[in-house]
């Protein structure tokens, strides 16, 4: 059955119809032409789909689009500001915290939303956070040093009053 | 510089002689007609060795404003090839690296440098691409020597410009590519003796240069090809059968053709259909998969049964004739080895889109030329008619040689008259996609009373041949691999069989070493006869302080090593484990790893690092479950790749020999984690471990606990 949803996506408003029971994953890929979020398992299980609803992370290839009524939706495509990449892009930059870099946005959404709730992490944190998503090229190590980077860039700015 | 490089579009539908256009009226025009661009024929084996010799101006082209592109048969699924070839270039051109624009496995533009697999690029593509890239550098100084009337060696090039010291003169590379002489230079064969730079003068080839493009990774702006879309393009979905080897004997289309917008289409076994949404394209094959009738098949095989199976089935196993100096200090052991997934993250894609008879493919393949072969083959088509595009691609492993979906892709395109994207479930990537090889190992070996190895005797049934040389010093010494009947569909895997081999070696290694009374580096560095391969046994043991770390007498804990050497590779790795009531835990572990001079050694220490933790999940947990037939885990939530909770302290050490050769790293560091961790596990509870994955009486692998 289709349904209307208005949300914002990328801080852009939209108004979608679609049926109630399709992913959100394929209303941002097929529908808005946001193909940096990514299919990886359809279960929830990998976190290559994952985006920032109202700031928190959420599995998008799991999710109807039908709940997104009112919602604040950011994919990758939306986490930098105008040319300058959110901490979080910038520290997996940095740290090359990639191989193939197929997870590489649904990592990216989740340690914003990680910085987000805890904007300095311990290790475990960073573990417990970062653990529903796979990196099959096993790119772990270099990943939890973008997070931890990422966390002491965005700590430095914030302390720089800006 | 890069941003200009990443918005260089080339658009899909050109001609070969349109894309000389495109890059600006330079060097390819003589050639263009000429048979330089991947004309030599598809191969397997992964090499850079085409059949015969490539133009100069297949491999580079410089335009009028300077610009450089190189181009490779060469694929980036993550394994670093794109940053690797973009310095063999640069440093041969002699020019900043970001200043090279490299086109990777359009079967249109560029050579066939064969299948990127078997650790072959670093040996064999890169020396491929430095000797266009200096040819081309020897060429331009000598169109200008040329144009100038002086010899060629009182010219330089560099930095894009060849100049001359006395009298002061330079002209650039494209004021040079536009000379008419340029055309007949670059037509030329690429000469096989052209002289390389040397190591000692390297400035790109040896740094850590990150990979090229890296800014549309953290971006999402990079299409792999899942992303990529076509103008009315749809989403495609295969029927697969329900088991392993069952047959379609009917189905009715009927409730797909009636929904709107969706293509049905049968052609004997092969059913698919096509939708503007993958949801749509979902429901209607659901809604004809109930009406399927199948002829289900009567002896379908079942994981518990596997190692009995592969043994029973196993061809002309030989015996061992050697008699045990001492068989009170004989071991005969049978070491197991399961089916795995390569289970990139990306599953197999591809977009497919008909112009005519003419077929443009997308798809994330090691194999473009194979692939473009495959498409040739299953649609009656030649050669110019096929372009296989393959865009970076999120992940291979040695899974992705094979071309179905790029075959399917076309049948629905051709079929719905639109272009189709297909992408694999991950259901679908766990049970339709190629296995690792399970395999049984038998090891036979014994002591001579002074404890040193006198006998060795090892058969592989199944997964193959490769690291299977025993590099230990044994008087007596077989090694056989003999094939089987396999019960589920296998084909290559990172590394191949030199995991099971290495695994079952370096265990039963192990065990001789307790029964000699030794401790397990001793006696390893006391039979090994390869001088690197001690050298990264020692490095590695250095590092993870083995002598301390193995004289802890905490119960609970262990440490194992182990060793091994396949593909120019060179690996040794230490673990600790500590094994309780919840489980193996993996706490730290320290490799060492020789791979000859070093290209890029951030590259390489990515690859090592992810090689071991990718290693850990196949030792401890990774298993397909199979019942009748039917795939029973194929899902991440059943089948547990290694997360970060798994991660140990990784502490690895890049052994630089500028001396050697570079060898391909892609794979062997992957060879000694798990029976590190087997050895380990058996120094911590007495308990010996001879199967992949380690499974322990009544205990399960557990994720490292965060917290101390």
């Amino acid at each position: 059955m289709d349904v209307t949803i208005h949300c914002a996506v990328n801080g852009k408003s939209h108004a979608v119809t679609t049926d109630d029971k399709r992913p959100l994953l394929d209303v941002l890929r097929e529908d808005l032409h946001l193909t940096g979020t990514r299919y990886g398992c359809g279960e929830g299980q990998c976190g290559a789909c994952s985006v920032l609803v109202d700031g928190k992370r959420v599995f998008s290839c799991n999710t109807p689009a039908a709940r997104m009524d009112g919602k604040q939706i950011t994919t990758i495509e939306g986490l930098a500001k105008g040319e300058t990449l959110h901490p979080v892009q910038q520290a997996f930059l940095e740290e090359g915290a990639f191989q193939c870099a197929y997870c590489t946005s649904g990592m990216i959404m989740a340690a914003a939303a990680l910085l987000n709730e805890k904007p300095n992490p311990t290790d475990a944190d960073i573990r417990a956070g970062m653990n529903g998503n796979i990196c099959r090229c096993c790119t772990y190590v270099r990943i939890e040093n973008a997070v931890r980077r990422a966390a002491k860039t965005a700590t430095a700015a914030n302390a720089g009053g800006r | 510089m890069e941003a200009t490089i990443t918005k260089t579009i080339i658009p899909s539908d050109i001609t070969r002689r349109g894309f000389v256009k495109l890059l600006g009226a330079g060097l390819l025009i003589a050639v263009s007609d000429g048979a330089t661009f991947g004309q030599a024929r598809p191969r397997r084996g992964g090499g850079g060795r085409t059949a015969k010799p490539v133009a100069i101006a297949a491999r580079v082209h410089i335009a009028r404003d300077g610009t450089i592109t190189v181009m490779t048969g060469k694929v980036e699924c993550g394994q670093g090839a794109r940053a690797e070839l973009t310095q063999a270039a640069a440093e041969e051109l002699r020019v900043p690296a970001d200043q090279i624009h490299l086109i990777m496995a359009d079967t249109s533009l560029v050579p066939d440098d064969g299948l990127t697999a078997g650790s072959g690029t670093t040996p064999r593509t890169v020396p491929s691409v430095r000797q266009g890239a200096a040819a081309a550098r020897a060429a331009l100084i000598a169109i200008a020597a040329q144009k100038w009337g002086v010899a060629p060696d009182q010219l330089d090039a560099r930095d894009g410009k060849v100049t001359q010291a006395s009298p002061k003169r330079e002209i650039t590379y494209g004021e040079l590519a536009g000379d008419e002489e340029a055309a007949k230079e670059f037509a030329k064969d690429t000469p096989k003796n052209v002289t390389l730079t040397p190591v000692s003068e390297w400035k790109v080839l040896g740094t850590p240069l990150p990979r090229p493009q890296g800014r549309d990774l953290v971006t999402g702006g990079h299409a792999y090809p899942s992303d990529i879309t076509r103008p009315g393009m749809l989403y495609g979905k295969v029927l697969r059968p329900i088991a392993y080897g069952a047959k379609l004997t009917s189905i009715d289309l009927g409730p797909a053709k009636a929904m709107k917008d969706v293509t049905a289409v049968q052609d004997g076994e092969f059913v698919g259909v096509a939708a503007p949404t993958s949801f749509l394209a979902e429901q209607a094959l659901e809604a004809i998969a109930k009406t399927a009738q199948w002829e289900r098949p009567t002896d379908a095989p079942s994981s518990k049964q596997l190692f009995e199976y592969l043994k029973q089935h196993a061809r002309d196993l030989p015996k061992n004739t050697f008699a045990a100096a001492d068989p009170s200090k004989s071991l005969k052991a049978t070491y197991n080895v399961a089916y795995i997934q390569h289970a990139p993250l990306e599953p197999r894609t591809a977009v497919a889109a008909w112009d005519g008879d003419k077929l443009t493919v997308w798809h994330g393949t090691q194999n473009p030329f194979g692939v473009r072969s495959e498409l040739m083959r299953a649609l009656g088509l030649a050669a110019d008619a096929v372009r296989m595009i393959v865009p970076d691609f999120g992940g291979g492993f040695g899974g992705k040689h094979t071309g179905e979906a790029a075959v399917e892709a076309a049948r629905l395109a051709k079929a719905a008259g639109r272009p189709v994207s297909l992408r694999w479930t991950r259901k679908e990537e766990f049970t339709w996609a190629y296995f690792r090889p399970a395999g049984v190992i038998e090891i036979e070996a014994s002591l001579d009373p002074a404890g040193k190895l006198a006998t060795w005797h090892h058969v592989n049934i199944n997964s193959g041949p490769q690291a299977m040389e025993t590099p230990y010093r044994t008087p007596q010494e077989h090694s056989q691999f003999v094939q089987s009947k396999p019960p589920l569909r296998h084909g290559s895997y990172r590394a191949l069989a030199s995991t099971a081999n290495t695994f079952a070696r370096e265990v039963a290694i192990d065990e001789l070493a307790v029964m000699a009374g030794a401790d397990p580096f001793a006696f390893r560095l006391a039979h090994l006869q390869d001088e690197r391969l001690k050298g990264v046994l020692e490095a590695a043991a250095k590092r993870f302080d083995w002598a301390g770390r193995s004289a802890r007498k905490d119960p609970k804990t262990g440490v194992g090593l182990a060793c091994g050497t396949e593909k120019g590779g060179f690996i040794a790795t230490c673990a600790e484990v500590r094994v309780d009531d919840d489980g193996i835990a993996v706490t730290h572990v320290a490799g060492a790893f020789d791979c000859g001079k070093v290209l890029n050694p951030g590259n390489l220490l990515n690859q090592i690092q992810g090689a071991i933790i990718m290693g850990m999940g196949a030792a401890l947990r990774e298993e397909m479950v199979f019942q009748n037939g039917v795939i029973r885990n194929g899902s991440f939530g059943e089948y547990r790749p290694p997360r970060f909770a798994d991660v140990p302290t990784l502490d690895v050490e890049l052994v630089d020999r500028p001396d050697h050769n570079s060898a391909g790293a892609g794979e062997s560091p992957i060879m000694a984690i798990a029976p590190a961790i087997a050895n380990a596990v058996f120094r911590a509870t007495g308990e010996r471990v001879r199967e992949m994955p380690i499974k322990l009486k009544g205990k399960s692998p557990q994720a490292r606990s965060s917290t101390p």
